[in-house]
């Protein structure tokens, strides 16, 4: 049954991106370095895929019936690690620890480390493939969970990206779903100027997969893209969630330059102000919502 | 000569001695253990036959990935069954896997502890007619520099079959290499394997030699041509690389005062590598290291290949000796 989402439910969900985001910026921050243009514009992917999409259970990481999730583009790992942290998985003091020292949050995620991480990630174009290993182990055993994979657009630079795209709709895996981060950036300059990607849809369609593409920062189109996807028996689903890198702190919105740089704190104050501004809005609005729901 | 807690074939030197490939010890342990543990997956990249997956192929096909010509996608794909709780065998050859798909072993298979076996056939000059570009010969280097992992090199088709059944024992990242042509078939089940425990094969304290894979029955032949001579020389199957059987190295270099170590592999990086590192903290003793002299091979049949890049038991005989030579001579270059 296709899960509909009250203006509540919506307005909860963005205001968790809204904390997923100023999250990742005290994290980086904190650490003086770090990767902010994808995570932030994750963050309404990883609040609505935390918080309503996925079946898990932060009390039980390794509960057997629980959504797999992959991150191939292990750099974006803060919002990850703050969606984690906010799920209850471990303590929110725990994400300034990002990228020091003895800490269980590393640069790039690693499967062991720290509860609710599937994968070691980091390297480029690995992701894929691994969803595509847990995807076949559930269906040889008939298990009914899900297996999602995060990726990014710069990753499809990399021949094995290909290589898992191709294996996964030829073997018509329908309890696989990849969520590409579109957000037109790599490191060095933006996707399509050296080595374009376009066009996107057409080359998963010819390698087989059903593809639905939203706007990456509308939260209820990424439920109903997760739910929707459900209900393709044919073969692996593509979400392409278009999306602006930096999302949310003007000065980075767009610019490759924030694909991983420093802030300093004045920039994070002025970040976070600007984001608790947004907060303060979506407050308004849920308690609004809340005084129609109780008239 | 021969240590009979060795268990070897009674005809070792014989003519008649039978020969069989290591990769048939491969194909046929991992059909065995397909059959006993239903967790066991294989994967292979295009090349069933010839890394004699297919036998398992055929009876498991619900287990079996064929990942086509796509060996950094197989790696990952065995990484995520891992992952599952599947004891996933990826097979190819070694210039493929690990040559191609490294850095997708490292990361998503060694980082992770994920419980994958790599299982790489044609190894060595002894491909043969392919040429240099399929002779993996760097690939213990490659395996041996990776945390986390254990890197076996079977002796002979039935120690390549004990490897399967070890690999799949023990929890977490093996790399087993073995080869395409036949062999001298030498050990015998009853030969001790055990990951990371040398197996001593031949008593003797005027040198040890030191080697795995393929080289170890050439290795034999040296020992017995230098028996026949009036030396006594330890032959050791070091068919684990890592972790090293440090004590038998040290207790070889003690006893007999000088070794030489014998791969189908670079000279720099694999089992030689490996022993000096020992040797050079432990006990230092003269030390020859045999192998492929960092070159790249060519084609030719395999014989012709060890003949003329210097594998044979002759040369393992002449190195041997000038190990021997070298004792009284030892350290005192540096005294000087």
């Amino acid at each position: 049954m296709a899960i509909v989402l009250t203006d509540l439910e919506i307005a909860e969900l963005e205001k968790m991106a809204n904390t997923l985001r100023q999250d990742v910026i005290r994290m980086t921050a904190s650490v003086g370095q770090g990767h902010l243009g994808g995570p932030l514009g994750m963050a309404e992917v990883f609040s609505a895929l935390y918080f309503k999409v996925l079946r898990h259970d932060p009390k039980n990481p390794d509960w057997g019936e629980r959504s797999r999730f992959i991150l191939s583009n292990g750099h974006i790992c803060p919002v990850q690690y703050a969606a984690l942290a906010r799920s209850g998985y471990f303590p929110v003091e725990e994400l300034t620890t990002y990228r020091k020292i003895n800490s269980r949050l590393q640069g790039h995620p690693h499967v062991g480390s720290l509860p609710g991480i599937e994968n070691s990630g980091g390297p480029l174009g690995q992701g894929i493939s691994q969803a595509v290993g847990r995807a076949l182990a559930a269906l040889q055993a008939g298990w009914k969970h899900r297996v999602y994979c995060m990726t990014s657009d710069g990753e499809h630079d990399e021949g094995q990206t290909w290589e898992a795209l191709l294996f996964a709709g030829s073997r018509h895996l329908r309890n696989l779903t990849v969520l590409l981060d579109r957000n037109n950036i790599q490191i060095d300059y933006h996707t399509e100027r050296y080595i374009p990607l376009e066009p996107l849809v057409d080359k998963y369609h010819a390698f087989k997969w059903h593809v639905i593409e939203i706007d990456g920062h509308n939260v209820r189109q990424v439920v109903e893209a997760c739910d929707h996807a459900n209900d393709i028996f044919d073969g692996p689903t593509v979400v392409i969630c278009h999306a602006i890198p930096g999302k949310g702190v003007d000065y980075m919105e767009n610019d490759p330059e924030w694909h991983d740089s420093t802030l300093t704190s004045e920039q994070a104050e002025e970040a976070l102000r600007n984001l608790r501004v947004v907060e303060d809005e979506i407050d308004r609005k849920i308690a609004t919502l809340k005084g129609r729901v109780a008239a | 000569m021969i240590r009979e807690d060795a268990h070897l074939v009674s005809n070792l030197f014989a003519e008649d001695l039978v020969k069989k490939a290591t990769r048939d010890g491969y194909g046929e342990g991992l059909l065995e253990l397909g059959g006993i543990n239903n967790d066991v997956w294989a994967l292979c990249g295009d090349l069933t036959t010839s890394t004699r997956a297919k036998a398992f192929a055929e009876a498991f096909p619900d287990r079996f990935v064929e990942a086509g010509v796509a060996e950094q996608n197989m790696a990952g794909i065995a990484a995520g069954l891992a992952l599952e709780g599947k004891i996933p065998f990826a097979s190819s050859f070694a210039c493929f896997s690990p040559g191609r798909n490294w850095d997708q072993i490292r990361v998503s298979i060694a980082y992770s502890e994920a419980n994958v076996k790599i299982a790489s056939s044609h190894t060595g000059l002894e491909v043969g007619g392919d040429g240099a570009s399929h002779q993996a010969c760097e690939d213990i280097a490659m395996m041996r520099a990776l945390p986390n992992f254990i890197v076996v090199a079977p002796c002979d088709a039935i120690e390549t079959k004990k490897a399967v059944f070890a690999a799949a024992e023990h929890v977490g990242p093996v790399y087993i290499r073995f080869a395409r042509e036949k062999t001298a078939l030498f050990t015998t089940g009853k030969t001790p394997f055990e990951i990371g425990r040398a197996v001593t094969l031949t008593d003797g304290d005027d040198a040890a030699i030191i080697a795995c894979g393929t080289m170890v029955y050439l290795s034999l032949l040296a020992a017995k041509s230098m028996f026949d001579s009036g030396m006594s020389v330890r032959v050791v199957d070091m068919h684990t690389i890592k972790p090293l059987d440090e004590e038998i190295v040290v207790k070889a270099a003690s006893e007999c005062g000088c070794i030489v170590t014998v791969e189908e592999h670079q000279v720099y990086g694999g089992l030689g590598g490996a022993v000096a590192e020992v040797l050079g903290r432990e006990y230092p003793v003269p030390l020859e290291i045999i192998g492929v002299n960092d070159l790249f091979g060519e084609s030719g049949k395999a014989a012709e290949l060890w003949e003329k890049y210097g594998l044979t038991s002759t040369s393992i005989a002449k190195a041997t000796k000038k190990a021997i030579k070298r004792k009284g001579a030892f350290g005192k270059r540096r005294a000087a």
